[in-house]
């Protein structure tokens, strides 16, 4: 571990000096203790209507109320359900099809303009579509997330299995390396960070998606706690269901993140 | 030539009177363009051969299709009386990118080729070990490519040619990326592997002084399309000195053939 000294500061005209670790933690936990402060000030004092901004302290107490009456876990449980198994679902369907239209120049030449075609889409214009074919059921929902996450891994797997170095596999094939050892051993090891881009890509978008299509059609879930919330008139519910949005994408970020560093050891080296 | 007709019964001598690689007539196309024109080449075993010449001149393709990574639209190449199909372990190869595999340690690199023929977990070791402290990277088994510089990735990816036992070492520009003073220590030290096994080496280099110190022979060849143009024995004593007449003349040689002047003793093509 490197960790730069002071002296180089001292010498460093710009000041350009990068942060240490604790110094990042030290303003992180400023800048966010900061604004609530702030935030908490403004609301307390009257300064702002708190129905339509709610104090941290009242978004605490809905936190606490919803927790102990079990909708929170509730729809906390079903979002993250549905976003895994919508992201599952586009993952076991785009990385094969990704594979095989990276590796095969006829495949990728036979639905590489189909993809063009379909890729500008957003995927929140066919949630209506998604309604009409599949009704307001669980899979509707988990339809559209996957067909949000879909082309984020599909596109990023298939760059992965097209763009193998070539003096790679000559290095290999001259090592006595037959086709099977290839695949295994540079191919699919050359592949796999552009995998996982498309699979942390892919998460995000199933965020996005999970969320509109909660929105529009759901009885359960963080996007139909803050529609609901909207009807009720209760802003701090509001509130809650986007800081739990906001805290379930950071930790499955966190968690792919984790996934990445543990497979691509050999990048962080 | 004497050197071959002597009647000693040393190892080196009897050795270099076969053929290692047999080149004849091989052309290359890509589409309609000829990039490898009708070029024969006879590489004896144990020899040091540099492939030299302009860029476009096919040195590369040639060493490409030794390797069998590319097929002949003409003619033919053997190694050893076999005719080349495809790539095979009997011709190790290093590249100027070096073309580590990343995702390995530099020790599982190197043992890439023993470990595909099934070598046991002891003996991988053993292997990794003499080669890594033969290129002078004992201590950086569990490494990762990335974390070497450019000279030492270099001697890695020669680690990981010679750590398969090839007959043949194939090498395409290989120091062409490292600073002067690393190619010249490079240089030197795979010079002194070569003198200690002398295994036939094909080397690819567009720098005349890098040819002039390492080979026995050096192949001028031509663009547009690519031949050959001359094949220039290079008789000067090993160890060889940068400094030296010898150098220096062999230098003068290979620039005027690269020039196109007639080399006084020059194999003809036709020969």
């Amino acid at each position: 571990m490197k960790t730069p000294s002071r002296r180089v500061s001292e010498t460093d005209p710009l000041g350009t000096r990068p942060l240490t670790q604790r110094e990042r933690w030290i303003l992180g936990v400023l800048s966010i203790s900061g604004v609530i402060g702030v935030w908490q000030l403004a609301t307390g004092l009257g300064w702002i209507n708190p129905v339509l901004l709610p104090s941290p302290l009242d978004i605490a107490r809905a936190f606490w109320t919803s927790l102990v009456d079990g909708t929170l876990p509730q729809n906390v449980i079903a979002s993250l359900l549905r976003v895994v198994e919508g992201f599952l679902l586009a993952f076991v369907v785009a990385v094969p099809i990704g594979v095989a239209m990276g590796l095969s120049r006829t495949l990728g030449g036979l639905f590489d303009p189909l993809l063009e075609l379909l890729r500008p889409i957003p995927p929140i214009a066919v949630i209506p579509l998604a309604i009409l074919w599949f009704g307001i059921g669980e899979f509707s929902k988990v339809w559209i997330i996957a067909y949000g996450a879909f082309f984020p891994i599909l596109l990023n797997t298939m760059a992965g299995f097209r763009e193998v170095e070539r003096a790679q596999v000559r290095a290999a094939q001259a090592l006595g390396a037959n086709r099977y050892h290839i695949f295994r051993d540079v191919v699919l090891r050359s592949a796999l960070p552009f995998v996982i881009v498309g699979a942390r890509l892919g998460m995000s978008m199933a965020f996005i998606v999970l969320v509109a299509a909660e929105l529009i059609a759901s009885s359960s879930g963080l996007g139909f706690m803050i529609s609901d919330a909207r009807y009720k008139f209760r802003t701090d519910e509001m509130f809650l269901g986007m800081v739990c949005i906001g805290a379930l994408g950071f930790g499955l970020n966190v968690l792919l993140r984790a996934t990445e560093r543990c497979l691509l050891r050999w990048k962080s080296a | 030539m004497d050197r071959m007709s002597s009647t000693g019964t040393d190892f080196t001598v009897s050795r270099a009177k076969a053929s290692a690689i047999f080149v004849g007539d091989a052309t290359v196309r890509y589409g309609n363009l000829e990039v490898l024109t009708s070029v024969s080449l006879e590489v004896l075993a144990g020899e040091f051969v540099c492939l030299l010449g302009p860029s476009g001149c096919g040195k590369t393709t040639l060493l490409n299709a030794i390797a069998g990574f590319i097929p002949l639209a003409d003619g033919e190449i053997t190694v050893d009386g076999v005719p080349v199909r495809g790539p095979g372990g009997d011709r190790g190869m290093v590249f100027q990118e070096y073309a580590l595999f990343p995702w390995f340690t530099v020790e599982q690199n190197v043992v890439y080729g023993p470990k595909l023929r099934g070598a046991r977990r002891a003996e991988l070791r053993q292997i990794a070990e003499h080669y890594l402290k033969l290129v002078k990277l004992d201590g950086y088994a569990h490494c990762y490519p990335n974390q070497l510089s450019g000279g030492q990735r270099q001697r890695v990816a020669l680690a990981r040619a010679l750590a398969n036992r090839p007959g043949i070492l194939l090498m395409d520009e290989p120091f062409g990326a490292l600073d002067a003073m690393t190619r010249e220590s490079l240089q030197q030290e795979l010079l002194d592997l070569w003198q200690a096994d002398r295994r036939t080496c094909i080397f690819v280099t567009h720098s005349v002084g890098e040819a002039a110190f390492l080979a026995e022979k050096v192949v001028v060849m031509k663009a547009h399309p690519g031949r050959i143009d001359a094949v220039l024995p290079n008789l000067s004593p090993r160890p060889r000195d940068r400094t030296s007449d010898a150098y220096f003349s062999m230098y003068r040689r290979i620039d005027a053939a690269l020039r196109g002047q007639r080399d006084p003793v020059a194999q003809t093509e036709a020969a």
